[in-house]
């Protein structure tokens, strides 16, 4: 098994591992910010060029450094590789540039964006972007379009990773949906508007690292940090029915897949379960959803909550409106046990 | 006067039909390579030869073609790039349109060499009649049995087509050209895998340039030591120049790789000196995307050398006071010229062409037309000369194909050496509104005059 050093620190990994995916198995600081890779979406990767990383070494056989930086998340590791990443001044340096770049032409209107609080760009931003812009001219703009009824597309603020791309080429069936134009002018977009009619579309809001795909049974609803996230379960015959509700007082505003810490979905769901379902007595609550990559909504410490108050609150709420009773409602600790 | 091993014959008549190219000597390179050589022995001729990709970036063809992996059971493909889209080159057109039976002569030798059975000319849409001139000469050579089953009784079978792009410079890029020909959106792919083990349709794959293709041909004729003969160390053969600028005689010319920049500008054989007896402010020695000189660094290097034109010796001194021979387009300006509005006219196009998909280029090659076009245009500031710098560096280095570097190098080398310039247009706001302002009061730098 090939052994890379990424930042001072060794990992045996096996073959065939992307020198990305080495750094998250060490993990903490050394992982590479990654807009456009996605783990769960085959060729996806290597445009956005945060995940950018500095080559010291190319592989004990070959101890020359690669001439330029490499974008991480496409690059194998190669046995004796010895990987730069927040240890070289010069490539944070570079990373600086590229988060720059994706950020001049996005429209930073955050106040008025459903995604703001979950958003990739936003945390990226936050950790590598610069405090002040150095660009004065218009940012582009493109007119909103509806996918379909459910997904809204505002262009705008797309910075053109391809996930939604490689979401409808692998997800879905009788693919309508690519990139148009090209430069800085290319836009997301369905063939000649065609709708994205296809159980898995709603996918595509969740891979969506901006708030360019946005679930339009949710826009302007609330601000995510408003509402509190729960696991929740259904029978799903399409899907694993394994999902997060995103609640606000009685209500349920959105339900969307579970993210990891990376951001990344855990298992696709079906838009059955995403749009359809909008009842809390739909669904089995399993708990709290604890969020750990977006600083805003991990802030409520809303975790800490006595679950057995939750559970009489919701029974109240839902007995006030004469649904049906949540039959369990299990701590994290009680999940991973029945597991 | 040098010997000519691509276009002696441009100036025969009826040099594009089949008949009158045979008779001056054409399809001797197949004869011969089908006939009395093994493909490896073919390879070997273009090893020893030293041929180095005219395309731009200079590589080795006899290596690049070594590196094409072989596995059974596989078809490789030859490939030859025609999409000449760099703005002030123009050679590819010249040889295809004029003798297009050059091209497909070297098409079918060199897929002999690399055991392809199926072959492609991928041109630019742009040159729409060139590919019907290639379309007619390919149908001679069919007729005449130079392509299709059985090449002369050798046993050896080659199909030759030639594809039209939709005018995309990326498409120039070759793993955008594969993606193109494939039919897909011409994006460049993420390397490695290059071509040589996964191209066209997954298949080994060579991409060569057309001028690197034709080469083949005397290189075969002639023999490999040979046609290392002409040139100067690494820089062997003949190259086509295309020059154009403030040049009298603009054109495309064959040069020996062994004669000076000085020569080529200023002899009656080939540019004939600057028009309209200016004097040479700088140039553009290998087409836009390579960084620009000043008269005096063009002719001579920083060490004083004179500067040859070679691949060598055109990079002396890096980026800091050289250039590169690229793909030989030369573009001369004379002190009437702005090189802040050529750079701002260079940076348009690699804007336009941006294919899009990953983020520095797409963003930084609008960012840096923006501001060239504010600075040109007399609304520049001074701190807008430090963040171009700062743009391109960003942009350089960090993109998935060669076109953010392209995009980078010329504004890098344009304020590198000519910044007082792009502090006179921020100076005097009210001169550089006027579009021809230099023709009124040409500028040139009194540390960059060079008197011939």
């Amino acid at each position: 098994m090939p052994k890379v050093t990424i930042d001072n620190i060794e990992i045996e990994v096996p073959e065939g591992t992307t020198i990305l995916q080495a750094a998250r198995m060490i993990g903490g600081d050394v992982v590479p910010p990654a807009m456009c890779y996605y783990s769960k979406l085959k060729t996806s990767g290597g445009y956005c060029r945060t995940c950018i990383v500095k080559v010291t070494q190319g592989s004990a056989k070959d101890p020359r450094p690669m001439p330029k930086p490499v974008a991480s998340c496409r690059t194998f590791v190669q046995d004796g590789m010895v990987v730069q990443n927040t240890t070289s001044p010069e490539l944070l340096e570079a990373r600086k540039g590229v988060v720059e770049f994706l950020l001049i032409n996005h429209p930073l209107d955050c106040p008025i964006c459903d995604q703001a609080g979950e958003c990739d760009l936003q945390n990226l931003a936050y950790d590598h972007g610069a405090a002040k812009t150095r660009y004065d001219f218009e940012r582009r703009k493109f007119e909103k379009i509806d996918i379909g009824n459910k997904i809204k597309l505002h262009m705008t603020r797309c910075i053109l990773c391809y996930r939604c791309v490689k979401v409808a080429d692998q997800l879905t069936d009788g693919r309508v949906h690519g990139v148009m134009n090209r430069g800085d002018v290319s836009e997301i977009s369905t063939y000649i508007q065609n709708a994205v009619e296809n159980d898995f579309s709603g996918n595509m809001i969740d891979v969506c690292p901006v708030g360019a795909l946005t679930d339009n049974t949710f826009r302007f609803k609330s601000r995510v940090w408003f509402t509190k996230p729960l696991d929740a379960n259904r029978t799903c015959t399409k899907c694993s029915g394994k999902v997060v509700l995103w609640t606000k007082g009685n209500e349920l505003l959105r339900v969307s897949a579970r993210k990891n810490k990376y951001a990344e979905v855990e298992e696709w769901i079906c838009n059955d379960c995403r749009f359809e379902h909008k009842n809390m007595e739909d669904w089995n609550v399993e708990g709290p959803r604890k969020i750990e990559h977006d600083s805003v909504i991990s802030q409520n410490h809303y975790e800490n909550i006595d679950l057995q108050k939750l559970k009489l609150e919701i029974n109240r709420q839902i007995k006030h409106q004469g649904g049906k009773k949540i039959k369990e409602v299990y701590t994290q600790a009680q999940i991973e046990n029945k597991k | 006067m040098g010997r000519k091993l691509l276009i002696e014959h441009v100036h025969v008549p009826g040099i594009e039909t089949l008949e009158v190219y045979r008779s001056k000597g054409g399809y001797a390179s197949v004869e011969k390579a089908l006939k009395t050589m093994s493909p490896e022995a073919v390879v070997e001729e273009v090893k020893k030869s030293g041929l180095r990709g005219r395309g731009g970036a200079g590589f080795p063809t006899g290596m690049k073609w070594s590196f094409l992996a072989k596995p059974p059971g596989v078809a490789r493909y030859l490939v030859c790039n025609a999409d000449e889209s760099e703005p002030g080159t123009f050679k590819d057109r010249y040889l295809m349109e004029k003798i297009p039976h050059a091209l497909i002569e070297g098409m079918i030798t060199s897929s002999y060499a690399l055991g392809a059975h199926t072959s492609y000319i991928y041109i630019r849409g742009e040159y729409f009649y060139v590919a019907r001139i290639l379309e007619q000469a390919i149908e001679e050579a069919y007729a005449a049995g130079w392509l299709g089953k059985n090449i002369l009784g050798s046993g050896y079978d080659l199909d030759l087509y030639v594809h039209i792009g939709a005018g995309a410079y990326i498409c120039g890029e070759e793993t955008a050209l594969l993606e193109s020909l494939e039919g897909k959106r011409g994006n460049p792919r993420i390397k490695p895998p290059f071509p040589a083990i996964a191209g066209l349709y997954g298949c080994p794959t060579v991409v060569n340039n057309v001028e690197t293709i034709a080469a083949i041909v005397p290189i075969v004729n002639e023999g490999g030591d040979e046609y290392a003969k002409i040139g100067i160390g690494k820089s062997t053969g003949t190259k086509l120049i295309s020059a154009s600028g403030h040049l009298n005689k603009p054109g495309v010319y064959e040069i020996e790789m062994n004669i000076s920049v000085e020569e080529f500008i200023y002899s009656d054989e080939y540019c004939g000196g600057i028009s309209g007896g200016k004097k040479l402010k700088a140039c553009v020695p290998g087409g836009s995307s390579v960084p620009i000189l000043p008269a005096d660094l063009l002719l001579t290097t920083a060490n004083g050398d004179k500067r040859m034109m070679t691949y060598e010796s055109l990079s002396d001194g890096g980026f800091a006071t050289g250039s590169m021979m690229g793909s030989g387009g030369f573009i001369a300006y004379n002190e009437t010229a702005c090189i802040v509005r050529s750079t701002w006219n260079f940076s348009r196009f690699y804007h336009h062409e941006s294919c899009g998909q990953c983020s520095p280029c797409r963003e930084g090659t609008g960012w840096m037309e923006k501001i060239l076009h504010r600075l040109e245009n007399g609304h520049g500031k001074m701190e807008d000369i430090d963040l171009l710098w700062d743009i391109q560096r960003k942009i350089e280095g960090n993109t998935i194909c060669p076109l953010g570097d392209a995009a980078a190098w010329p504004v890098a080398a344009a304020i590198r050496h000519f910044r007082e310039e792009f502090e006179y247009h921020v100076k005097y706001p009210e001169k550089v509104k006027d579009p021809n302002h230099f023709h009124k009061q040409s500028f040139i730098s009194s540390k960059q005059s060079v008197t011939i």
